[in-house]
Order: C-alpha cells, then sequence, then structure tokens
C-alpha cells in the first residue's frame, strides 16, 4: 500500500515536470515567461555551481534560524510569564487580539528606514511575524492545564517554579512544538519576502536581481530552492513533532487505532 | 456594575498604559524615525481622508476580497475532491506539499510575467497564495470524516449532492475554517507586497510612497492603517467563524465537561 | 420479511485472511422482534452491516420482502452503537431526524409531521431545537431512534444501541423500544451482547457461535407480550431462559458446534429452509 502511493505521488511529480517541459514547447505558453523543466533544471545546475548561490542561501539561513530562536525563546518566556502572573493573561489579551493580526510587512518601510538592508531588517520583520505564532499556541498549551493536576501540585506545596515544571510545562509541550512548527514556516516566508521587497542579501534578493535582469529560467530555479527549503523545512518540523509528541499521545488520551 | 468595570479595565488597561507611554516617550522626539505620536495622530486625518480611502484603500481591499474568495472557492473544490478519493490524494501529495512550501512572495515576479502589473497581477499573486492552506486543510478534513456518520449517511440513502452539503463539507468546515484563516493573513501580506512591487495605487503603494518621500509622520499613519486593516479583517473572520462553527464550538465545550 | 441465507464475510487485506462470518442462515417475520446474541467479537457487526448494505457478504444472500440487498435498501433503518458519532452534531435534533426524509421526496408538511410524531413517540418533543451535544447520552439514543422511525422502515436494525449508556437509561431505552415495536408493528432485529436484554427484549432469541460465526441455536421467548422492568425479569421462566441462552453462549465461546440435545421445552424450530 505504501509503495504504491509512494509510486503515485512519484507519477504526480513527473507528470508536473512533463508538464512543465511540454506546454512551453508546444507553445502554450510564451518560453519567455515559462521556461521548459529542462532549462529550469540547467539553471538550477548553475546556481548550485555559483558560490554567490550559496552565500545566499547562507544568508537566508542565517536570518531564518536567527529571528525563529529569537521568537521562540520570547514567545515561549512571554506565554508562561503571562499565563503564571494573576491576572495577567485577561489584562493583556486585548493588547495580544490587536496587535497579533497586525500584518509584519506593515513594517517592511520602517525596517527600511531604519536597518536598510542590514540583517536586523530581516529579523524584524521574522521575529514580529513568527513571535505571536509561538505565543498564541503557548497560551492555549497552558490554558489546557487539568485544573485537577493543577490544584493538587498546590495542595502537595509545589512552588511556583515546581508546577511550571512538572505540571504547566510538560501540558504545553505539545502547543509549544506545534506553534514552532508554525513559527518556522512563517520565519522562512517573511525571511524570503524582506529579502525580495526590502533586497537584503539572500535568496530573495537574488530572485529580485533575476528578474529585474530578464533572466528568467534562474528566477524559477531559484523560486523552486525556495520551495525545497520551505519542504525540507515543514517535512523536518514535522518529524520533529511526530517524534516529541509520540510519547505524550497516551497521556492526552487520543485514540490511535 | 463592578465586574462590569473590571472587565472594561483589563480590555482597554494594557492598550491605554502603551499608546500613554508610547506618547510620553516619544513625545518632543527629533529622531526623524521615530516622530512624536501626536505629530502622528495630528497627520493622520490629513492623511487618511475620504478621498484617499477611496483611491488607495478600497482597491487594496477590493483586490484582497477577490483574491480570497477565488482561492477560497478553488480551495474547497479542489481539496473535496482530492480528499474523496484515495488515488487522487496520493497521486498530488508530493506535488501539493512542494506547492504549499514555496513562500508565497517569491510568486510575485512570476506572475508579474503573465499578468503584467495591473489589478489582474495582484488578483492572482493573491488567489494563488491564499489557495494552499485552504486547499491542503480541505484535503484533510474530508478525508477525515467519520466512518460512523459515513455509514449512517449510507444505510440513510444519503448521496450525492446531500452527502457533500450536509455530511462532507459541514464535517470538514472546523479544517476549512482554520485554513481559511491562515489564508487571509498570507492574503494581507500578498496585497500589500504585490502593491510594493508595482502598483500605481493601494495601501503597500502608498506606504513605500511615503517612505520614499521621507514623509515619515504619514509613513507611519499608514502603519496604523495597515494594523488597523488587519485587525478589523480578522475580527470579522472571527465572527463569521463563530456563527458557521457555534456547533463545533459547543460540541467541544461539551466533550471538555464528560470526556 | 428479512431472509438471511448462507451468508459468508470474510475480510482480505495485506495477505491476512479473517472469516469474520461463516455461514448464517435465519428469517425473521413480518413484525417480528427478534434478537441476535452472541459472545463478544463475534461479528454481530458485520453481520448486521451486511444485512443493512453496508458490507457485500462474500457469499450468500439477505433478501428483504424477496428481493435481494445490494445496497442499503430505503426499506431499512439502521441504528448504531455509536450514537454521538451517528448523529450529525452541526444539525439540531429535528433536522437530523429530517435530513434523511429529504431523500425520500416527501412533501414539507409530511416531513414535518413524520419527525413530530417520530420525537414525540420517544419523548423527544421538546428537544427539537437543540443540539444533539446539548443531550445526554441516552437522549442521543432516543434522537437516533427516532431518526429511524420517521423513516417509516420496513425493519429496524439495531447495533448495540444501548452499550454505552448507563444502566438505567439502558431499561428506560429497552421499554422504549417494545413499546415502540408493540405500537406500530415493525420488524425489529436487535443485536447485544447482554443476554438479558436480549431475552427481556426478544419475541425471539437467536444465539450466535464464536467468529466465525454459524448459529448456535434459536429459541423461541415466551414470555408474555407485556413485560417490565420489575416484574419480568424476576419471573422463574425468564432466569431459565437466560439461564440457557448463557449456558449457549458459554458453550458457543468454547468452541462446542452446536448444543443437540437442548431441553425439549426450550428447543425450537431451526429456521425453515425456504
Amino acid at each position: 500500500m505504501k509503495g504504491l502511493n509512494a509510486l503515485l505521488g512519484a507519477a504526480g511529480l513527473a507528470v508536473l515536470l512533463a508538464l512543465g517541459e511540454a506546454v512551453p514547447r508546444l507553445g502554450l505558453v510564451k518560453a519567455a515567461y515559462f521556461p521548459p523543466t529542462s532549462r529550469i533544471a540547467g539553471a538550477f545546475v548553475d546556481e548550485l555551481t555559483d558560490g554567490a548561490f550559496w552565500s545566499a542561501l547562507g544568508d537566508t539561513l542565517t536570518g531564518w534560524a536567527l529571528g525563529l530562536g529569537t521568537a521562540v525563546g520570547a514567545g515561549i518566556v512571554v506565554g508562561v510569564v503571562v499565563s503564571v502572573v494573576p491576572h495577567l493573561r485577561e489584562a493583556t489579551a486585548s493588547t495580544i487580539e490587536f496587535l497579533r493580526p497586525i500584518p509584519s510587512v506593515a513594517l517592511i518601510p520602517l525596517a527600511v528606514l531604519l536597518y536598510g538592508t542590514e540583517l536586523r531588517s530581516v529579523l524584524l520583520l521574522v521575529v514580529y511575524a513568527s513571535f505571536w505564532q509561538v505565543l498564541i499556541q503557548v497560551l492555549y498549551g497552558v490554558q489546557d492545564v487539568d485544573p485537577v493536576a493543577e490544584e493538587t501540585a498546590r495542595s502537595y506545596g509545589l512552588g511556583t517554579w515546581a508546577r511550571i515544571r512538572h505540571v504547566l510545562w510538560p501540558t504545553a509541550l505539545p502547543y509549544v512544538i506545534t506553534g514552532v512548527r508554525l513559527a518556522a514556516a512563517v520565519a522562512l516566508i517573511l525571511a524570503i519576502t524582506a529579502e525580495l521587497v526590502i533586497g537584503a542579501p539572500g535568496l530573495g534578493a537574488r530572485i529580485a536581481v533575476a528578474q529585474t535582469s530578464q533572466a528568467v529560467p534562474e528566477m524559477y530555479a531559484l523560486i523552486v530552492v525556495t520551495g525545497l527549503l520551505g519542504l525540507l523545512i515543514n517535512v523536518g518540523a514535522r518529524a520533529a513533532e511526530r517524534r516529541a509528541l509520540a510519547w505524550h499521545q497516551s497521556v492526552r488520551g487520543e485514540v490511535t487505532v | 456594575m463592578r465586574p462590569v468595570l473590571l472587565r472594561l479595565g483589563f480590555v482597554l488597561g494594557l492598550p491605554a498604559v502603551l499608546v500613554a507611554l508610547w506618547w510620553a516617550a516619544s513625545d518632543g522626539s527629533t529622531n526623524v524615525y521615530w516622530p512624536p505620536l501626536r505629530t502622528i495622530l495630528k497627520t493622520f486625518p490629513d492623511v487618511w481622508t475620504a478621498d484617499r480611502l477611496r483611491s488607495d484603500v478600497l482597491p487594496s481591499v477590493a483586490r484582497l476580497a477577490a483574491g480570497y474568495a477565488t482561492a477560497a472557492a478553488a480551495g474547497v473544490a479542489l481539496g473535496t475532491v482530492i480528499g474523496s478519493y484515495r488515488r487522487v490524494r496520493a497521486v498530488c501529495e508530493p506535488v501539493l506539499e512542494f506547492l504549499r512550501a514555496v513562500p508565497p512572495p517569491v510568486l510575485v515576479p512570476v506572475i508579474m510575467l503573465f499578468a503584467g502589473i495591473g489589478d489582474t497581477m495582484k488578483i492572482v499573486v493573491i488567489a494563488s497564495g491564499c489557495v494552499w492552506p485552504v486547499l491542503l486543510n480541505t484535503v484533510e478534513g474530508v478525508r477525515a470524516v467519520d466512518p460512523v456518520m459515513a455509514e449512517t449517511a449510507r444505510s440513510y440513502g444519503i448521496a450525492g449532492p446531500a452527502r457533500l452539503r450536509h455530511l462532507v463539507l459541514r464535517s470538514a468546515s472546523p479544517q476549512i475554517f482554520a485554513g481559511l484563516r491562515q489564508a487571509l493573513s498570507i492574503g494581507i501580506i500578498l496585497m500589500v507586497i504585490s502593491e510594493m512591487f508595482a502598483a500605481s495605487n493601494g495601501l503597500g503603494f502608498t506606504i513605500v510612497q511615503f517612505q520614499r518621500g521621507f514623509a515619515i509622520p504619514d509613513m507611519w499613519t499608514g502603519i496604523l492603517v495597515l494594523g488597523l486593516l488587519g485587525f478589523v479583517l480578522s475580527a470579522l473572520f472571527q465572527v463569521v467563524e463563530r456563527r458557521v462553527l457555534a456547533w463545533y464550538h459547543g460540541l467541544r465545550a461539551a466533550n471538555r465537561r464528560s470526556p | 420479511m428479512l431472509d438471511v441465507r448462507g451468508l459468508q464475510k470474510v475480510y482480505e487485506g495485506s495477505g491476512r485472511r479473517v472469516e469474520a462470518v461463516r455461514d448464517l442462515t435465519f428469517t425473521v417475520e413480518a413484525g417480528e422482534l427478534v434478537c441476535l446474541v452472541g459472545p463478544s467479537g463475534c461479528g454481530k457487526t458485520t453481520l448486521l452491516k451486511c444485512i443493512g448494505g453496508l458490507l457485500t457478504p462474500t457469499a450468500g444472500e439477505v433478501l428483504l420482502a424477496g428481493k435481494r440487498v445490494t445496497g442499503p435498501p430505503p426499506g431499512m433503518a439502521f441504528v448504531f452503537q455509536e450514537y454521538g458519532r451517528s448523529l450529525f452534531p452541526w444539525m439540531r435534533v429535528a433536522q437530523n431526524v429530517e435530513l434523511p426524509l429529504k431523500q425520500k421526496s416527501l412533501s414539507k408538511e409530511r416531513r414535518r409531521e413524520l419527525v413530530a410524531d417520530a420525537l414525540g413517540s420517544v419523548g423527544l418533543a421538546d428537544a427539537a431545537g437543540a443540539y444533539p451535544w446539548q443531550l445526554s447520552g441516552g437522549m442521543q439514543q432516543r434522537v437516533a431512534i427516532a431518526r429511524a422511525l420517521a423513516y417509516e422502515p420496513d425493519v429496524l436494525l439495531m447495533d448495540e444501541p444501548f452499550a454505552a449508556v448507563d444502566a438505567q437509561t439502558r431499561a428506560d431505552l429497552e421499554d422504549l423500544v417494545r413499546g415502540l415495536w408493540r405500537e406500530r408493528g415493525i420488524t425489529v432485529l436487535f443485536v447485544t451482547h447482554d443476554i438479558d436484554e436480549a431475552v427481556y427484549l426478544g419475541e425471539r432469541v437467536v444465539v450466535l457461535s464464536a467468529s466465525p460465526t454459524v448459529v448456535q441455536e434459536t429459541l423461541k421467548v415466551d414470555l408474555p407480550i407485556e413485560r417490565d422492568q420489575l416484574t419480568t425479569r424476576v419471573a422463574p421462566r425468564f432466569a431459565e431462559l437466560r439461564t440457557h441462552v448463557y449456558a449457549q453462549i458459554q458453550a458457543a465461546k468454547r468452541g462446542v458446534p452446536r448444543q443437540p440435545d437442548a431441553p425439549e421445552e426450550l428447543r425450537t424450530d431451526t429456521p425453515p429452509p425456504h
């Protein structure tokens, strides 16, 4: 069954690649706008042999990792503090509800003014966008703490720190990991966006250069790279989530058939 | 009376403190990039006149609505088909996984090649970025239809369009809405970015113009407007979601009380 | 009304072959209330799904009023054990009951009438506007029964419908089913693993063997038609019948093929060959 599915999936990919080759060759779209798969593949190989491509990839990954790390750290700390300090959750609810939906791209002009094309521009956008993903999940997670467990911990005289460690954190962990997974995807989107729009060095900026210089196959090749990067991050994050949560299934009482 | 006051205090307290802090900290600021909040607020009505709302905000929102609606319709329709057939799903899965992983903003340069820089380009950009979360969540929702419910429907002869309408789509609606919510934030991002790239009107275009012309307080008001727009759209979404998924929230609350 | 002939169901998948039902033959007459009882895991649900047209039997056939069942027939209504997952949580009670009727091209008035009548019969006239999840488990199962009644089936199939409700509710629901059966004269095939329930409810009890399932014994329940939880369950005859069925099920579990020496007064005719 599994083998068959993999086969079907591979067939799907093959069809996509074949269509990408055939459609421009048959003249259904202009090859200048949509180069055939083989030419994109050629450009892809050229990129791989170009040192500048690797440094761009490095820049993008640096912005992504630093931004994501900061956002995850800040999101967890703020989330736990807001949940643990009495009344703070209520007091911050309206502010969070207001700030969260503000699109991070609104900060692009500010980032340009403050930091130009520096890495800090990228970080500003990445951190702002991914912070909320983590924070919200932490808050949900803490809300999910079993009141009975919390009461029990209290009645046994566990202090705040011990309660956080033994009751709150284990309950919230699956949510935190989900938050990190979501934030990882968002962080990549914002890192590439910042590079693309602001011109901070990285894959996004390389795409913008390819676009302005009419290097269409290179542009497609770079887009494929960003897609593969996103795929890697998604698959990796989901695998990490599954591993981290494997022990947790029974605790959450989920039925696995 | 007291609980109401208390709740109001909780809702307004922190925002009021933050605004006051901003006001105090920025008052008398000579840093060009951080104008006093007083100046920003004074500039606001001059910048965001009814004319400008009509010429910039309206086109942006209209393009967002068109792209988002297209993505929602296409995503639900395709997702239902893919989710309903195991074989189709197996064929499409890797392709979809890849397409979803492409950061949507990189679509802007590609779509500009085909659709130029007009409204069509922006709508296509928004639609092609928003469609993935809707599509993939619909697939998940459709394939997760409860087998007992499916058998119930079958034993009572509920098939075809009735099955789709009363069982499949309703049962998938919590996931569909989760996808629509993700799509909304992506849509706003793409609305702004597509206008920053190439446009003659719209919110993103205007804000970048202010920034390039060093009209810093004006730019700040633009950021505020974008923030407000994001907030309002998300609030609207929540109202619709609460209405449509009232049963779902009720069901979950009931399950939580008696697991 | 309902003929099951030589029914066999074999599950095949990933190299394994599981014979859930081997060879089942029995009949349910029109207007009869028959209980199927058997040891747990004996393929009762598989059998009922084959009868209801939800599963295709490997061999043999099911006839409803002389017509061969190939898919869910319009003359049958199914009540599932998992009431919480069988009602649609996004629909109110009345809408849940009405939904199957919409497939039957009835007029709107007729549908309303049927819904109100069915909800009234199960004592839930007031709950029409509630969501299923706002009701207790027993009430939810009543809604499922009302949905089946409103469908006006020739045969009502019930798959361990009360296995997941508490004992008191269960007694109420048993009386409800008997009451509805007597009032409406519908044919009921009731699957259970509870011997007392089978004897209390049924006019006839079909005892099934362990999987792969065959009919272990068919037993006529000669209790008075008027039954109630207090007196019927302590009647000596009830005790005899349940002891007998219990022994049969124990024998079935041990794998003893059909008990030929059932006491004369308990022996019943095996289903007449058609």
